[in-house]
C-alpha cells in the first residue's frame, strides 16, 4: 500500500471542485460540448453507446480494502452495481450520469482514488506487475519507481498536450507480467555489474492499428537518471510526433519512421543537456517514496502448514490451489489470484457485492490489500498459506474461486459493441461462448496455458495482437466478422500473432477456436509443450488447414 | 473535428437522427416536434438527404440537451413499425446483448 501525502490530497480535491464547476457550466449551457469534451477527457469521462463511461486509475494495480469498498459504493450508488477492470489497471463504470459524476468523484477522492489522465493525449496511469513487491526474485519493488513517475508526470505541463496518449509500464521480474513491450515506454528494473539499480529502457511498443513491439533504446539507465531520461524521450516525441495525423501520432510510429538508432541519438543529445539538472534523483527522495509503501510484518511461518496438508485431500480445493495460488517472497505466504472470468460471464467484471466481500477477505487474510492485473484478474498479495483453505471457501461463496487462471477460459476482452461507440463487433458474447465450450476444468487443464484476447475493433484494447489466440472484430456488409491470429505473446518474448486466414462470422468463432485447440492437442510434441510454442515450432499452416478445410 | 454538418450527407433508406442526452448520456431520438424522445417510435423519419440535413441541423443546434447527433438508418415495416437499421443501433436501442453482471 502507498500512503498519499497532503500535496496529493489537495490536488485531487481541487480537481473534484474544478470538475464540479465544469459540469455545472456544461449543464447550464455555459460550456458547449466541444469546449467540455477536452475537460471531461482529462478526467476519464468518455461517452459510450448507452451512457457516459467513467475510467478510474488504480496506480500500479494496488488497492486498499477501503478503496475497493468505495468502488463498490460507487457501483451501487451511481452505476448499475458492477464495474469493469481493464487491461491497464483501471476500473470503468459504464452507466454513470454526468450530473452525478462530481459526487462520485468526491466520494472516491475521500479514499485517495482519482481519474486524472485516464483519457486524453497525456501520460496515462503508470502500470506495473500486479505481484510487485511480493513476487520472489524481484530486483526491488517496481512500484517505488512507478510512483515516482506518477508524481513526475501528473499535470506536468509538458506532458499534458502530447501528440497522443502515452503509456508506461514497469516490471522488476525476469518474467514480464506488465506487458512492457507493448507500451510506449517499457522499463525493466535490473542491477548493473557494479550492483547499482537502474533500468533497461524500451520504447515504441503499442497495439492499435499499427502494432509494434518495443525496442531497447538503452540497456542501462541508472535509477537516479530515470526521470531525466524519460523526459528526454518525451521531449523528442513532443517535438517530432505526428500531430497532423491521429493514426501516426503515437511514439511507436516516430520510432519506426526514424529508426531506433536515430531516435536514440536524438534522445541522447537531449538527455545530455538535462541529466545533471533538477531531475537527477536524490537518494532521499527515493527513500521517502519507499517509506510510504506499506509492507506487512511477515511472521516466520512453515512452508507447508498442517492446514494445507489436510485441505489437499479435497480435490476441488487442490485444483484451485494448483491453478490460482502462486509463490510469495516470504516463506509461509502465498499470492492468490482471483479470476474474474467465471464461465459465461463478461471478463473482468465484478459486482459491488463481490467487491465488498473481497475487501472483507483482504482485511481478514491479506493485510487489507488487493491487486489488479493486466489480465483483468485480481490478486490477494499476502495470504498466509495456512489460511488458503479459508480464503478458498470465502471466494467460493462469492463465485470467485475459479481455477482457470492462465487457461483457455481466462480471456482478455474489451467491452466491444455491447458498450463501445468505436466498436465494429461484439467481444463479450464471443468470450462467454468460448468459456462455455471450455467449461470443463479437466479439459482446460489438459490444454494448459493458453491466452485468448479479444478486441471489438482495430484499436486493440483487448490486446488481440498479442494473444496466443487473438480475435479481432471487423465489419463486413453490416455483419460482425472476426479475424483470427495465433502465436502472439505479451511477455518478455513478446511477438505479434499471425493471421490464419479470412475472417469468420460471429456464429463460427467459438467453433474455430475449438478447431485450433484440437489441432494443437494433436500436434504438440508432448503434453508440456504450450500452445504458443507449438505454433512457434510449426507455424500457422497446420492450423490454417484444420480451420479452413471444412469452411 | 469536422462538424457533422460539414460532412456529405448520403442516405440509402429511411433514417432518423439520434444522439446521447447530455445530463445522463442516455440514447435519444429527434422527434417531429423539435424535441427528443428515448423511444425510437417517436423519432422523425426522413427519406431524402435534404430532409436528413434539416433534421440534423436542428438537432446539432440543441447542444445543451444532446451530444453528438448523427443520422442512422432504420427499417420501416409494412405495418409502419420502426426498427433499428443495424446492429449498433439495435444495441443502442435495446441495451447490451448480454446479461449485466449485477442482474439476477
Ligand atoms: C469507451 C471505451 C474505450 C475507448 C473509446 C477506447 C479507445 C481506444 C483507442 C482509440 C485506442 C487506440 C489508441 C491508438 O492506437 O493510438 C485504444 C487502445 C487501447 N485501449 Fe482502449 N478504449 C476503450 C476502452 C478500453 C478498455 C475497456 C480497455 C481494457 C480492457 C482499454 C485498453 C486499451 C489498451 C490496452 C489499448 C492498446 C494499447 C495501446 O497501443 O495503447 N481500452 N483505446
Ligand atoms: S478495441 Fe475497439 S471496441 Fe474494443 S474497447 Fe477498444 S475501441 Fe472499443
Amino acid at each position: 500500500m502507498y500512503a498519499y501525502d497532503e500535496i496529493d490530497r489537495t490536488l485531487v480535491n481541487e480537481r473534484v471542485a474544478e470538475f464540479r464547476d465544469q459540469v455545472k457550466r456544461r449543464l447550464s449551457g455555459e460550456l458547449s460540448e466541444d469546449e467540455f469534451k477536452m475537460l471531461r477527457l482529462q478526467n476519464g469521462v468518455y461517452l459510450q453507446l448507452h451512457a457516459y463511461m467513467y475510467r478510474i486509475a488504480i496506480p500500479y494495480g494496488t488497492l486498499a480494502s477501503n478503496q475497493l469498498r468505495r468502488l463498490a459504493h460507487v457501483a451501487r450508488r451511481y452505476d448499475r452495481g458492477y464495474g469493469h477492470f481493464t487491461t491497464r489497471q483501471n476500473i470503468q463504470f459504464n452507466w454513470i450520469k454526468l450530473a452525478e459524476l462530481p459526487d462520485a468523484m468526491a466520494d472516491l477522492a475521500e479514499v485517495g482514488i482519482q481519474s486524472m489522465q485516464t483519457s486524453g493525449n497525456n501520460m496515462r496511469n503508470v502500470t506495473s506487475d500486479q505481484w510487485a513487491g511480493v513476487a520472489p526474485g524481484e530486483v526491488e519493488d517496481p512500484r517505488i519507481w512507478a510512483e515516482l513517475l506518477r508524481q513526475f508526470t501528473t499535470l506536468h505541463p509538458e506532458f499534458s498536450f502530447l501528440p497522443r496518449k502515452f503509456k508506461i509500464a514497469i516490471t522488476a521480474s525476469e518474467h514480464d507480467r506488465a506487458a512492457i513491450k507493448i507500451h510506449d515506454i517499457g522499463l525493466r528494473l535490473l542491477k548493473n555489474e557494479q550492483g547499482e539499480t537502474g533500468f533497461e529502457v524500451l520504447v515504441g511498443g503499442g497495439l492499435g492499428r499499427s502494432p509494434f513491439i518495443a525496442k531497447t533504446i538503452k540497456p542501462f539507465v541508472h535509477g537516479h537518471d530515470i526521470l531525466s531520461y524519460v523526459e528526454a524521450i518525451l521531449r523528442v516525441y513532443n517535438q517530432y510526433g505526428r500531430r497532423d495525423n491521429i493514426y501516426k501520432a503515437r511514439i511507436k510510429i516516430l520510432v519506426h519512421e526514424l529508426g531506433i538508432e536515430k531516435f536514440a541519438a536524438e534522445v541522447e543529445e537531449e538527455w545530455q543537456q538535462i541529466r545533471e539538472g533538477v531531475l537527477k534523483l536524490d537518494q532521499d527522495i527515493i527513500e521517502d517514496i519507499r517509506s510510504r509503501f506499506f509492507y506487512p510484518a511477515y511472521e516466520a511461518l512453515p512452508a507447508m502448514p498442517d492446514e494445507l496438508k489436510q485441505a489437499a485431500h479435497d480435490a476441488t480445493f487442490e485444483a484451485w490451489r494448483k491453478n490460482s495460488v502462486f509463490p510469495h517472497k516470504a516463506q509461509g505466504y502465498a499470492i492468490v489470484v482471483v479470476s474474474l472470468k467465471p464461465v459465461g460471464k463478461p471478463p473482468g467484471d465484478a459486482t459491488a457485492d463481490q467487491m465488498d466481500a473481497l475487501a472483507d477477505i483482504a482485511d481478514k487474510y491479506s493485510f487489507g490489500e488487493i491487486r489488479v492485473g493486466h489480465e483483468q484478474n485480481l490478486a490477494l498479495p499476502h495470504v498466509k498459506k495456512r489460511d488458503l483453505p479459508a480464503v478458498w471457501k470465502a471466494l467460493e461463496a462469492i463465485g470467485l474461486a475459479i481455477p482457470n487462471v492462465n487457461l483457455v477460459s481466462d480471456i482478455i476482452a474489451c467491452p466491444g459493441l455491447d458498450y463501445c461507440s468505436l466498436a465494429n463487433a461484439r467481444s463479450i458474447p464471443i468470450a462467454q461462448e468460448i468459456t462455455r465450450r471450455f467449461a470443463n476444468h479437466d479439459t482446460a487443464n489438459l490444454i494448459g496455458r493458453l491466452h485468448i484476447n479479444i478486441s471489438g475493433c482495430i484499436n486493440a484494447c483487448g490486446h488481440h495482437h498479442v494473444g496466443h489466440i487473438g480475435i479481432l472484430g471487423v465489419e463486413k456488409n453490416n455483419e460482425e466478422f472476426y479475424q483470427i491470429t495465433i502465436g502472439g505473446r505479451a511477455d518478455e518474448g513478446a511477438v505479434l500473432g499471425t493471421l490464419i486466414g479470412p475472417a469468420v462470422p460471429y456464429a463460427e468463432v467459438a467453433d474455430v477456436v475449438e478447431d485450433i485447440v484440437e489441432a494443437y492437442l494433436a500436434l504438440r510434441a508432448h503434453p508440456e509443450e504450450l500452445f504458443v510454442d507449438t505454433v512457434t515450432r510449426l507455424g500457422v499452416e497446420p492450423f490454417r488447414e484444420r480451420v479452413y478445410a471444412t469452411r | 473535428m469536422t462538424s457533422p454538418l460539414q460532412q456529405k450527407i448520403k442516405i440509402t433508406g429511411p433514417s432518423i437522427v439520434t444522439a446521447n442526452r447530455t445530463w445522463d448520456g442516455a440514447v435519444i431520438y429527434r422527434t417531429d416536434a423539435k424535441s427528443w424522445s428515448d423511444e425510437l417510435t417517436d423519432a422523425a423519419i426522413v427519406r431524402t438527404a435534404d430532409e436528413a440535413r434539416a433534421l440534423l441541423t436542428e438537432a446539432v443546434a440543441d447542444d445543451l440537451n444532446a451530444i453528438g447527433p448523427y443520422i442512422a438508418p432504420v427499417e420501416v415495416e409494412a405495418d409502419g413499425a420502426v426498427k433499428p437499421g443495424n446492429m449498433r443501433e439495435h444495441i443502442r436501442l435495446t441495451g447490451a446483448t448480454i446479461a449485466l453482471p449485477a442482474q439476477a
